[in-house]
């Protein structure tokens, strides 16, 4: 699809309308979208989406929702269960599908074309009971971010197991503490949220613990390799990494990350571009890798982030809805997301797409981490994931702080885990 | 009212007392359904729902299931009796525990900060306006504004507070305020305290300033120390405005939610009440239990109300005087 | 003496001193950060490094922020008005009129001061959409009186039982319906606690967050506090935490105003009617 000599004319002929307050044709639908918004999301949006409105006529207004992902769920959650016809698209986070399907159209049948050439993993998330919830627009996987400079410095190899990542931090840190009282071999996010249900999930999967609840049903947190994880990361606590680690979100791994104050990190993509920022004092000194395994030859993990569209069944405009959402998962706007702002596509081409890799390298070289992402176990949990990965990120804080054994909490939490899901999930 | 001059005015005819009651009766009815429409019919909603199964994905579609989401028993088939509901969930008596703890140690804290600053600012002295003015400025920020604020000087690597105490020498590690359990809630404390203690101090305040002046001076014309000045004078005078000032703080207290939504979202050792029931509400698949726990939350500030007016003898209505 | 007296006051001074840091530096500190930006956040600084407005122009230069606090101010004055007019009748009637059940109106709306704001959301959310008002200002509007009614209507009682009977004496003798009492004999009397109720309203309504996170759906609808949550950094997961500064000392300055204006009438208000036994 082209929309070179098309487009110009349609944007004159729109520039004149608005000039003369022509009220727009009757067919015309304005499409309410609602996304969590960062940085210049709102002006993107209206970017991406202009070749879609002049196409097909309709407008777009996007609704900016806090970043807050719990925040943007509750609030979700409230809308869908009154019905309300006020927002028309939804983007959503990969792990609701099973919690909001009830709410969505299935677009099985009009992506049935779109859909195969996705990453078949993502596909599968946002599929419920055979009802495809919503369409992938970008993904998202951790990596292990490392200061080049620091492991040539004490001779130190890019770390492989997560034993070899604590003897490396600790050698750095060692070697650093001397001359600077601020820093720490590695930090991450270990705050009781959401997060850390993406960083536990990781050392667990990589270690053969399996992901909490397996995709039959079976609760299978409770395990030896889940323990010896758990205590491993336990032991960092303190020593390689701040004992405040276990507030950290994103953002203050980053801050001390960016600094210079950390030898490594675990993050989201995001952090690339801000760390080779100009302000940044680790600018041009890091890159990144595939998270450690828990023995050489294991699989890394990485937990799959990403996001979603998904049309509400009350709304009033379906059909123009329903384009916009195949608009908005399709190679058009997914190429131009990743060149924009860095969004890792969903679909699998993109990654051998030259401009992509000419304007952002970064994207093929993360294909590697996201081709080990592991789904946090929302599909088989259906409505009670928030619950599950609460009751999970609140036992292995619980074991962080040294508020009992890992081996007693997760007994606890094994538990409490069969008495939720009952009979059935 | 049985002043006698009153009494005269209605002998002035019944009908004035009738025009009087008709007009009181059209006074009062748009306040009445506004405070019907807003809080009555939305709060029967929320015990509604607690006696279904509601949820979120079909809100008009629950069953009547009675006191189940409170208290129920089930035989599992091994003839095993096992409790389950509100009532018996850990999880919610942690949250009414860190609750009550919360609030009597901030109310207590914010009285005597409050109480302390007020006595400063009833003294004259210079600049006293701007002082004033200037206790008043935690009071007006917003709540998710200050709750940012905190967040961001509680933070261990790079918040000004840690740095202060490092300085100072108080402490030689960073502390992790909101991370740990331990200092999770001293965290919630400290900036809750530092929120409400100005509006404390202006409450207390306001109850000095009706302390006539000429009392202090006779008391420091018989030599009277001034720390028995306050025990015996002061604090019995101003007791009254301050069993109301702690009422409403200790209601606000009960029902905290936003600062600690912001600054510690999950920890288990800050949870209140109303944190958890808008996680079992929104979050989680459990609508009607959340509903629940909203509705215990409201029979318990009325509970607590009722006994505090009780036993501290507090004449709210002023009727009767 | 004279060193003991001289040591007094110093101390006095000091204690004033701390008070005010204690209450303002938190202020103070969001001020010094509003004007760093990048890297220079994640560093402890105790005074402006550098007074870069940018964070400044990014919030007010934003797409909507301008028209939230117009919104903020639209909503806070309306809702201060709403709850004032209800509420010096209602007071009123509670105050000065005798019929069955006052006292047991006036504890049902000191219960409804009680009414923890989760347990009415959804009942709410549901009520502005049979009304039609969802992510109008006036959903907040009429929302907000759950918090501002009792409240107001609780000091003005109080304030108004205390004043002379004699004053509406004179007006009956001279044929005054009600209306015309309230208007013109008790609405002059009552500014001190009508200022002081009406800024403690308005505070509150501009305060308030989570109504008016639920209940507006567009960005230009929304008030200050949710266009403060919702400002964002670049990414996902980037906190910005200057443009956030910059916004709270934008939104609370007008706060900080008012207070300076009416600080004398607010103690004077509170000590007229608000909080007697």
């Amino acid at each position: 699809m082209s929309f070179g000599y098309r487009g110009r004319a349609m944007r004159t002929a729109a520039v004149a309308a608005m000039l003369a307050v022509v009220s727009a044709p009757v067919m015309a639908d304005e499409i309410f979208y609602v996304s969590g918004a960062v940085g210049n999301a709102v002006e993107n949006f209206k970017t991406l989406v202009k070749p879609w409105e002049e196409a097909t006529g309709h407008t777009v207004t996007m609704v900016p929702m806090p970043a807050s992902t719990t925040d943007q769920f509750a609030q979700y959650r409230l809308w869908l269960a009154a019905g309300s016809a006020d927002i028309d698209v939804y983007q959503t986070d990969v792990i609701w599908a099973p919690q909001l399907a009830d709410s969505f159209v299935d677009l099985s049948e009009v992506a049935k074309d779109l859909a195969p050439t996705h990453f078949p993993s993502i596909i599968e998330s946002q599929t419920v009971g055979g009802k495809l919830v919503a369409l992938p627009i970008f993904t998202d996987a951790p990596a292990l971010y490392y200061r080049t400079d620091l492991l040539e410095k004490y001779g130190v190899a890019v770390p492989k197991t997560w034993a070899e990542l604590t003897t490396a931090a600790q050698t750095i840190q060692d070697g650093e503490k001397a001359t600077n009282p601020d820093f720490w071999g590695f930090v991450w996010q270990g705050n009781s949220y959401e997060g850390l249900t993406c960083n536990a999930l990781e050392w667990v999967k990589s270690h053969g613990g399996g992901q909490i609840v397996e995709s039959d049903g079976t609760v299978s947190i409770n395990n030896p390799n889940t323990i010896a994880a758990l205590e491993q990361a336990k032991a960092w606590v303190g020593t390689i990494s701040p004992g405040g680690v276990l507030a950290y979100q994103e953002e203050e791994a980053r801050g001390v990350w960016q600094t210079g104050n950390a030898a490594f990190m675990r993050n989201w993509p995001y952090a690339y571009g801000l760390g080779n920022g100009d302000d940044s004092a680790v600018k041009g000194l890091f890159t990144v890798t595939t998270l450690p395994v828990g023995k050489e030859g294991d699989p890394s993990a990485a937990t799959l982030g990403g996001w979603n569209v998904a049309v509400s069944k009350y709304s009033t405009k379906q059909e123009a809805a329903i384009s916009l959402a195949m608009y908005l998962a399709g190679p058009e706007a997914q190429k131009q997301r990743a060149i924009a702002e860095s969004n890792l596509p969903t679909i699998v081409s993109l990654y051998d797409d030259a401009d992509i890799a000419a304007a952002q390298p970064i994207i093929p070289q993360w294909k590697d981490v996201f081709l080990n992402a592991v789904p946090r176990p929302s599909a088989p949990t259906l409505g009670k994931y928030a619950e599950v990965s609460s009751k999970f990120f609140n036992a292995v804080h619980a074991t962080l702080s040294g508020n009992g054994s890992a081996a007693d909490n997760l007994a606890a939490l094994e538990a409490d885990l069969n008495d939720l899901k009952g009979d059935a999930w | 009212m049985t002043s006698p001059t009153l009494g005269r005015a209605n002998d002035l005819g019944l009908s004035l007392q009738q025009q009087r009651q008709r007009a009181a009766f059209w006074f009062l009815a748009p306040m009445v359904v506004a405070l019907f429409c807003v809080a009555a019919w939305p709060l029967l909603r929320t015990i509604w729902f607690s006696l279904t199964d509601t949820s979120m994905d079909n809100l008009y579609g629950g069953k009547f299931i009675g006191f189940d989401n409170y208290l129920r028993v089930q035989t599992l088939s091994n003839g095993t009796v096992r409790y389950r509901g509100t009532l018996v969930d850990p999880a919610w008596w942690n949250a009414v525990w860190n609750t009550i703890r919360f609030s009597v140690v901030s109310v207590t804290l914010e009285t005597i900060i409050g109480l302390g600053i007020a006595l400063v600012l009833n003294a004259e002295f210079k600049g006293r306006g701007l002082v004033r003015a200037a206790i008043l400025i935690p009071w007006a920020i917003p709540t998710i504004v200050s709750a940012k604020m905190w967040a961001w000087m509680l933070n261990d690597q790079y918040g000004i507070l840690n740095d202060i105490m490092m300085n100072l020498g108080l402490i030689d590690t960073k502390i992790a305020w909101t991370a740990s359990n331990d200092t999770a809630m001293i965290a919630v404390l400290i900036v809750d305290v530092w929120k409400t203690a100005p509006f404390m101090a202006l409450l207390c305040l306001a109850g000095l300033q009706m302390v006539p002046r000429d009392i202090y001076e006779a008391a420091r014309i018989d030599g009277v120390h001034p720390v028995k000045v306050f025990w015996k004078i002061t604090l019995p005078l101003i007791r009254p405005a301050l069993m109301v000032a702690v009422i409403f703080r200790m209601l606000d207290a009960l029902r905290i939610f936003d600062l600690v939504y912001v600054l510690t979202p999950n920890s288990a050792a800050t949870k209140t009440m109303s944190v958890i029931s808008r996680e079992n509400l929104f979050e989680f698949n459990n609508f009607a239990y959340g509903s629940a726990q909203s509705t215990l939350l409201f029979a318990i500030l009325a509970i607590f109300v009722s006994l505090y007016i009780w036993l501290g003898k507090v004449n709210l209505s002023g009727e009767g005087r | 003496m004279d060193g003991m007296k001289l040591l007094k006051s110093a101390s006095f001074y000091l204690l004033v001193v701390v008070i005010v840091v204690f209450s303002v530096f938190p202020f103070y500190y969001a001020i010094v950060t509003s004007f760093s930006t990048g890297t220079a956040l994640f560093s402890v600084h105790y005074w402006p490094v550098a007074w870069d407005w940018s964070n400044y122009e990014s919030v007010l230069g934003g797409r909507t922020f301008p028209r939230n606090i117009l919104n903020s101010i639209f909503i806070s004055s309306v809702t201060v008005a709403f709850a004032l007019t209800l509420a010096v009748t209602a007071s009123y009637a509670l105050a000065r009129v005798r019929f069955r059940g006052r006292a047991l109106l006036l504890m049902t709306i000191l219960g409804v001061s009680m009414f923890p704001q989760i347990a009415v959301l959804a009942g709410l959310f549901e009520l502005m959409r049979y009304l039609n008002l969802l992510n109008t200002p006036w959903a907040l509007i009429i929302s907000y009186t759950i918090f501002t009614l009792p409240f107001t209507v609780w000091v003005l009682t109080t304030f108004m039982r205390d004043l002379p009977v004699e004053i509406e004496e004179a007006a009956i003798v001279d044929g005054a319906t009600p209306w015309i009492i309230i208007t013109k004999v008790f609405m002059p009397l009552m500014w001190p606690a009508m200022v002081t109720t009406g800024l403690l309203a308005f505070i509150g309504a501009w305060n308030e967050f989570l109504f008016a996170l639920t209940f507006t759906m567009t960005e230009v609808q929304r008030t200050t506090p949710v266009a403060i949550a919702l400002l964002s950094g670049a990414s996902q997961q980037e906190i910005p935490w200057g443009p956030i500064m910059a916004a709270s000392v934008i939104v609370t300055v007008p706060l900080v105003i008012l207070v300076l204006v009416f600080q004398r009438k607010i103690v004077a208000g509170l000590t007229a009617g608000g909080v007697k036994g």
